[in-house]
């Protein structure tokens, strides 16, 4: 296959996409993303020289809201479901060094 | 035949003239999810107590006259991936094991201002990432077919239960087939609207630019009706269109004289299996001998529009799934070290090995030095793939092909191999990449006894003219429901799983 | 150092626009609300939600790109910037890349080294952070969505400033601009401006750009100042000692006035921008960029101009007046209402300036209302009350902002008018004070000053000097 993905392309991913992958994981990662990039390489058989990039569908252009405050105080509801709160707060792991 | 054989208009229409209620219907609908689910798994969350509070309460509204919809005090089930205020929300992920949103989808909002009774929620593949509905993380769902099979992904619960009469019918979202293929393996109709056409406020996002709601039910008149009701321009979703031809029961009519039917040549070639491809062409020949004119021809760059699809879907994806970090909600490691060490692990530890493949891929296609090889070209081919079909329906009011090259596998048989699994949304993919509409309409059984599905496919915005080929071919033959739909007289005890109910919601760390 | 050296620094100005609400969600932008108590599913980044951009937030773009002469992308779309921090709760900040709303602008500023054009390179829409506050008391942080999603705009300029000062004069004038505007009331301490310094150093002649980095966490002009001037210091060191500056980003601790830098194996730098699929394209029509040029309020030069003009002010206060919009803003308001604009010019230059720097504040600061000044003026005018007490009236209007008129009754200040009584109280003090008149008698003229001042002193300052003045000399000359 035409794409090896080295230890170091999984170890950079697994810190963009914020996943910790196991050796076992790591292989069939490897693996699976070679073969699908391999795959994925189908698409340099086409020309595409000149093709504008199309990222929305339908050319639909300046949906708006008005600057009208519509929200009031849902506190409760936005943080029901955090796994950790505090005085009405987000509890994360410190951030500071 | 029982009450539960009705389609969901039929029953509205009997609720209406008060020969039945809301309140019966919801309740024999519960005895056969009871009945059922212990050996087809197709909800993740059943709100028994909801469901019944419900019924009443509309079944009263009907009675004075306040709602008088097609489909008012019809039991409904929903896919877990959209949001329902109060009520738990998984996406079948163990990140969000214990997710209950506090406000409900657009989409949903309509079904309940239109008198809707809603169940529960139904199973699917983790993140809507898969074919088959395997890739749940609270078990695969089972084909009511042939409970050795898949029921197809990644709307599987959704449309198993309508196959099952669990519900009435249900909604599913479609990214690259998966309403239209479930559909296709579960003998139901289900209908994937032009982009933008119903909101997705509330749908939790997997590929933003190509996910649609759309209905699953028993035949095209269900489809139309449910799917007129959750037609509506919302301001919270930036890319719902508004739209004036959203009458699609006016489309129900029994005649294709004249339309014009393409079949790409591209979808009959080498993959499609021989029983599959003979039920597709004898559903071209019925429209044919009821006045459709239907021809061959060659759609083009077909193959192009799986690897396009897989990285403009992973890469939307790596993105949407990046905020199931173990801080605002769902789950977080129970041990860590410090705050990129808990993302890291409450993301490995709460996603499945499918989501994680497809956020890898996703995170590698944009990542510095990718983007234009990958994510780029694979826009510029969305591009071509677009004007492909913008040119086939210059000279067709309505493409024809079948919804999967197959019928459905057996469990385990796919997961194994990705992209064999990938391979297999080839002819209902590019409808996504293109924003089409597309349905699936059930026009055989193979020689497994398994349904195979026909997919017809409309211009942007001509929804109506797949519903009218649709409805003219169904006329043909009559809806078959799988064996396991009738066979509960007396529920056989021994076969109830004790924990059938609100399972989702019990679901903990340790089990999940 | 036996080598020459220049620095070479570009900004990045992030300012938050005066906007009601959000930049996608109708979630209200007010400062100081209890913690998470203005979100949203959508500024929460709740599974589901969806954005919708605020109008008035590419209102506000675009008139800070036509003030600083920047062209129009007329087609502009939003991208994702891909992060992890718990600030960010989508994990993605929505943003401007590929096709920003503004583009290749300048602004001219001046400094002692004189005039010059600084080049705005783009100016872009994007979303702010939550706040992180550290818990004193857990081993964690705290989340305050109240932030997260104010819209805010980014002014990245040209590496085109080479002191402190210019990075300065650049600040000032941007901030200037964008307060006429009214897009922002840009305040550093606030947060609602907040600048990155991207600096690197060059040999004095040199062609080529040095290893820039950038510095974050400046949050007052001073700050600015001292972490170039430390930035400089670090990199010439490292050159001088050659070795290679590290193009990183630093933090400015401006309590040490010393930066460190803020990498991590976690922090990859790859943003991984792509569009975001979930917002469509903004078009902003010739017709649209027509109303929003038309509708641009008066700037500062134009007003300098209008106030020496049309109020016949001298360069000086015109200068002085328009240095804040805000104090334009009450001097307008003010000479509105009781004319007298030199009065008005003179109150706000001197005592209003004055009270600023003792209580170490900004001309913005200023609360009172424009009418109370009006009042004031009238009230001296008329002669109700006498200079003196004016400005302990002043005084009393800068900090509570009283209405002058009950506050001159309430505290009896009233010049008084009675010669009888005035007359009574000199005629007493002559008879306490025989030496006094011996003395003006026989030629000793500030013997009368004396008298007068005591004069002035009984009656706690509420007579008319003039009046004083003319029976004083008449009743010593007795």
């Amino acid at each position: 296959m035409a794409n090896i993905i080295s230890d170091e392309t999984i170890e950079y991913v697994g810190i963009l996409a914020k996943l910790e992958l196991s050796e076992a994981e790591k292989e069939d990662a490897k693996k699976d993303m070679g073969r699908m990039l391999d795959y994925i390489d189908k698409l340099n058989e086409l020309d595409t020289g000149g093709v504008e990039p199309m990222s929305h569908v339908f050319p639909v252009n300046n949906v708006f809201r008005e600057d009208v405050v519509t929200n009031g105080d849902d506190r409760e509801n936005m943080i029901r479901n955090a796994p950790e709160k505090k005085d009405g707060q987000f509890v994360a792991p410190k951030t500071v060094e | 035949m029982s009450l539960l054989d009705l389609t969901a208009v039929e029953l509205g229409r009997k609720i209406k003239a008060g020969e039945v209620t809301a309140v019966q219907a919801t309740r024999e609908t519960l005895a056969q999810m009871k009945a059922l689910e212990s050996t087809l798994n197709c909800y993740v969350t059943i709100d028994e107590e909801g469901a019944k509070a419900r019924a009443e309460a509309v079944q009263k509204k009907i009675e004075t006259g306040e709602l008088a919809g097609p489909l008012a005090g019809v039991p409904v089930a929903i896919k877990d991936n959209m949001c329902t205020e109060g009520l738990l929300t998984t996406c079948s992920s163990k990140i969000l094991y214990n997710f209950v949103p506090t406000y409900t989808a657009e989409a949903v909002t309509n079904l309940e201002k239109a008198g809707a009774v809603i169940l529960g929620k139904t199973n699917m593949d983790e993140f809507a990432m898969g074919s088959t509905t395997e890739t749940s993380a609270f078990g695969e769902t089972k084909n009511p077919w042939n409970t050795a099979h898949v029921p197809g992904g990644s709307s599987g619960g959704s449309c198993a239960a309508v196959a099952a009469n669990e519900c009435f019918y249900a909604l599913g979202s479609d990214t690259g087939g998966s309403i239209r293929q479930p559909s296709s393996f579960c003998g139901v109709t289900g209908i994937k609207p032009t982009y933008g056409t119903v909101s997705r406020y509330g749908l939790i996002a997997y590929g933003s630019s190509l996910d649609q709601i759309g209905p699953i039910a028993k035949d095209v008149t269900d489809c139309a009706t449910i799917l007129e009701i959750i037609s509506t321009y919302d301001g919270k979703d930036s890319t719902s269109l508004k739209r004036e031809d959203t009458d699609f029961t006016s489309a129900l009519v029994d005649d294709v004289k004249g339309m014009r039917i393409g079949i790409p040549k591209d979808y009959l070639g080498d993959g499609l299996n021989a029983e599959v491809k003979k039920a597709i062409l004898d559903a071209a020949e019925v429209l044919a001998s009821k006045g459709a004119i239907v021809e061959e021809f060659d759609l083009s760059l077909v193959e192009y529009a799986i690897p396009a699809y897989y990285v403009i879907a992973s890469a939307e994806a790596s993105s949407n799934l990046s905020r199931f970090d173990g801080v605002k909600y769902g789950y977080r490691a129970r041990e860590y070290e410090g705050l990129h060490n808990m993302y890291k692990k409450s993301r490995s530890e709460g996603f499945g090995p499918e989501v994680k493949r497809r956020i890898m891929l996703g995170s590698f296609v944009l990542s510095s030095g990718y983007y234009d090889a990958y994510y780029l070209k694979a826009l510029r081919t969305k591009a071509l793939i677009k004007q492909a079909f913008v040119r086939a329906f210059e000279k067709y009011d309505v493409i024809l092909g079948p919804a999967a090259p197959t019928t459905a596998p057996k469990l385990g048989e796919s997961l194994s191999d990705p992209l064999q699994m990938y391979l297999g949304d080839i002819y209902t993919i590019s409808v996504n990449l293109a924003g089409l509409p597309g349905m699936t309409v059930p026009c055989g059984i193979d020689a497994q006894g398994l349904p195979i599905g026909l997919q017809l496919i409309g211009d942007c915005f001509r929804e109506k003219n797949i519903i009218r080929a649709g409805y003219a071919f169904e006329r043909s033959r009559s809806y078959q429901a799988p064996a396991i739909a009738h066979s509960i007289g007396t529920p056989d005890p021994a076969r109830v799983r004790t924990d059938a109910f609100g399972k989702g919601g019990r679901v903990n760390e340790q089990t999940v | 150092m036996s080598r020459q050296y220049e620095m070479v620094i570009g900004l990045e100005v992030h300012v938050e626009l005066a906007t009601k609400t959000k930049i996608f969600c109708g979630c209200s932008t007010a400062f100081g609300g209890a913690p998470n108590t203005h979100t949203c599913s959508v500024c929460t980044g709740m599974p589901g939600s969806l954005p919708v951009l605020n109008r008035q937030v590419v209102e506000y773009a675009l008139a800070v790109g036509l003030a600083t002469n920047c062209g129009i992308n007329q087609y502009c779309k939003f991208d994702r910037k891909n992060y992890f921090y718990p600030d960010n709760p989508q994990n993605y900040q929505i943003s401007q890349l590929y096709l920003p709303i503004c583009h290749d602008g300048w602004v001219e500023i001046e400094t002692a080294a004189g005039k010059k054009k600084v080049r705005i390179h783009e100016i872009h829409m994007e979303e702010d952070a939550g706040k992180l506050i550290h818990d004193e008391w857990g081993d964690c942080s705290l989340v305050d969505y109240n932030r997260s999603g104010v819209p805010l705009i980014e002014i990245v300029s040209e590496p085109d400033m080479r002191s402190a000062d210019e990075v300065i004069a650049y600040l000032e004038k941007l901030r200037m601009t964008i307060q006429y505007l009214g897009a922002s009331d840009c305040k550093l301490q606030e947060g609602s401006m907040r600048a990155d310094v991207n600096l690197s150093v060059r040999e004095a002649g040199a062609t080529e750009f040095g290893t820039r980095t950038e510095m974050k966490n400046l949050n007052s002009f001073k700050a600015i100042a001292r972490a170039i001037e430390g930035e400089r210091t670090r990199q010439i060191e490292l050159l001088e000692d050659g070795k290679k500056v590290v193009q990183e980003t630093r933090r400015w601790d401006d309590n040490k006035e010393s930066s460190h830098a803020m990498r991590s194996k976690e922090d990859a730098q790859d943003y991984r921008y792509f569009p975001d699929p979930d917002l469509v394209p903004v078009m902003i029509s010739d017709a649209w960029l027509e109303r929003v040029r038309a509708a641009q309020p008066e700037l500062r030069p134009e007003k300098m101009a209008r106030y020496q003009e049309e109020y016949g002010l001298p360069l000086y206060d015109a200068d002085i007046l328009t240095g804040s919009k805000h104090l334009a803003d009450i001097f307008e308001e003010t000479v509105a209402q009781c004319g007298r604009p030199k009065d008005v010019s003179n109150w706000l230059m001197t005592d209003a300036m004055r009270l600023l720097k003792e209580a170490e504040k900004d001309p913005e600061d200023l609360d009172f209302t424009p009418a109370n000044l009006a009042k004031l003026i009238d009230l001296v005018e008329k002669n109700v009350i006498n200079r003196t007490v004016a400005r302990s009236v002043f005084e009393a209007i800068f900090r509570d902002d009283v209405d002058p008129e009950v506050y001159v009754e309430e505290h009896g200040l009233k010049v008084v008018n009675d010669e009888g009584a005035v007359r009574q109280t000199i005629e007493e003090l002559l008879l306490k004070n025989p030496q006094s008149v011996v003395d003006y008698k026989a030629g000793k003229k500030k013997a009368m000053g004396f008298i007068v001042g005591q004069t002035m002193r009984a009656m706690k300052g509420k007579a008319d000097p003039a009046v004083v003045n003319r029976l004083v000399e008449e009743m010593m000359s007795r």
